[in-house]
């Protein structure tokens, strides 16, 4: 390569002087952008209108390539699926027995299910979902946890709405665009899950790593009851997600709780439905009691 | 077909192209963590980090030291990261990079390479700690494989760099 052109200044003053002003300039670069974060930590949401300008001006490309091309993250699976595939094909046909004889069971149990909440009447009126779309991009470069869905407010979106998939839970909407959303998923390490276990009920809290983890630790601090294998449910605690929607599975104990593997992979999930808050009552009131206890902090 | 019989010699490429073809690429780079690409697990390399400072290496003149803000704007807008914070890393690399130039007489491609990849690793851990310090300090690990791959996908970037700004200063 060669070499860069010689820059030193020698004895001029104005030569110096204006090299002095292009450090100034960059300097103070510098201190914009640390003003800049600290207006985004006093203010998380201060610049989300930038970034869904960003989101909806890529949106077309990336919901036209997300078709095309589906999720990413499941194109090693497939090929590593063409391996030991008659093992496999045997293996995958007795639980499809099995599944069928699970399944009879369950539609006997939500039959009955169905006749209890009928006497308790408890029949609550949720729809299931507001909308269902792709994820259609994530910061794989940051980490942060976003990922960015393919509706926004103009299908009836609202922060804080939870977002799943078929496995279990996806994240919650952090920030809404006309025809995007951002979400913030599970295993983001600013996103903490009230959640349960499936088996028991225990109640816990699921707070994400940043990797496709999540750290879990239960209420009751001392005990530590979690072992390899247990399915952690959404307890519906907070009134956000809806109570039994799957979250993650215990894969290590730690010293005060333990780690889960989030169930439903971002990469793999080929379509997320949006639904509505579980008690949207209960969210606006402990939102309108922070506001009212922020102000009298600020009276006193 | 020819596409113009004037003589070649002495043609001039158009200004807007040799003013905006560095910026443009380093806009695109950013905006390519749009794409559905979706991990669960930061992986992708910071392509507008890697194509800045690919450019900013071959072409230590063309950059002002401030260079770092605009862009690192723009890359905030996609990256997800806290907003301010590729402004502040890329700004300090550009200011680094500036007092690096001042000082060494010439460098060669290995060395391009050595800065690049402190670059990145500064970069990058940083970003990872603007996030989250007091948490994210632990599991600095977590970012290993998008080092290496950025590091590695250096070299291939410069070179793409290269045939561009080629064909940005060829009439």
């Amino acid at each position: 390569m060669a070499p860069p052109t010689n820059r030193r200044p020698g004895f001029s003053k104005r030569a110096q002087y204006s090299i002095f002003a292009s450090y100034l300039l960059g300097i103070s670069g510098a201190i914009i952008g640390l003003l800049l974060l600290l207006v985004s930590f006093i203010d998380p949401l201060g610049f989300s209108a930038l970034r869904t300008i960003g989101a909806e001006t890529m949106a077309p490309v990336s919901r036209t390539l997300s078709n095309i091309g589906g999720a990413t993250g499941s194109a090693g699976g497939e090929i590593s699926a063409y391996f030991n595939a008659a093992s496999k094909n045997a293996a995958l046909q007795r639980e499809v027995e099995q599944n069928r004889i699970e399944i009879l069971e369950a539609r006997a149990l939500r039959q009955e299910n169905e006749r209890l909440k009928r006497l308790l009447k408890l029949d609550e009126e949720v729809p299931d979902s507001i909308a269902m779309a792709r994820l259609i991009s994530s910061t794989a470069s940051s980490s942060r946890r976003i990922a960015t869905l393919g509706v926004g407010s103009s299908s009836g979106l609202e922060i804080g709405q939870p977002v799943r998939s078929p496995e279990g839970l996806v994240g919650r909407i952090l920030e809404t665009g006309p025809t995007t959303a951002r979400v913030l998923l599970v295993s983001d390490g600013k996103n903490v899950t009230p959640v349960q276990r499936a088996s028991d009920s225990l109640p816990a809290f699921a707070t994400g790593r940043g990797d496709g983890t999540v750290d879990i630790q239960p209420i009751n601090i001392g005990t530590n009851p979690f072992k390899g294998g247990d399915l952690l449910i959404t307890s519906g605690s907070g009134g956000l997600y809806s109570p039994g929607i799957p979250v993650a599975v215990v894969i290590r104990k730690t010293e005060t709780g333990a780690i889960g593997r989030v169930l439903a992979n971002p990469a793999k999930v080929s379509h997320a439905i949006v639904q509505p808050i579980f008690q949207a009552e209960t969210v606006r009131q402990i939102d309108r009691d922070a506001v009212i206890g922020a102000e009298e902090e600020t009276d006193e | 077909m020819p596409r113009s019989r004037q003589s070649r010699i002495g043609r001039q490429p158009s200004q807007l192209r040799i003013k905006l073809i560095p910026p443009v690429t380093v806009v695109i780079a950013s905006m390519i963590t749009a794409l559905p690409i979706i991990t669960d697990y930061p992986i992708l390399p910071p392509l507008g980090l890697l194509v800045i400072l690919a450019w900013r290496l071959i072409r230590p003149g063309y950059w002002p030291v401030w260079a770092g803000f605009p862009l690192g704007l723009v890359d905030d807008i996609f990256s997800g990261q806290p907003f301010g914070s590729a402004v502040f890393l890329w700004s300090v690399v550009f200011i680094l990079l500036e007092a690096i130039d001042r000082k060494a007489v010439s460098r060669d491609y290995w060395q391009d390479w050595l800065i690049a990849s402190v670059a990145i690793i500064f970069v990058l851990i940083g970003g990872m700690l603007i996030v989250d310090f007091q948490s994210n300090i632990l599991r600095l690990d977590l970012l290993l494989p998008q080092i290496l791959l950025s590091i590695l996908l250096y070299p291939f970037l410069a070179r793409l760099i290269g045939a561009i700004d080629n064909w940005r200063v060829a009439s």
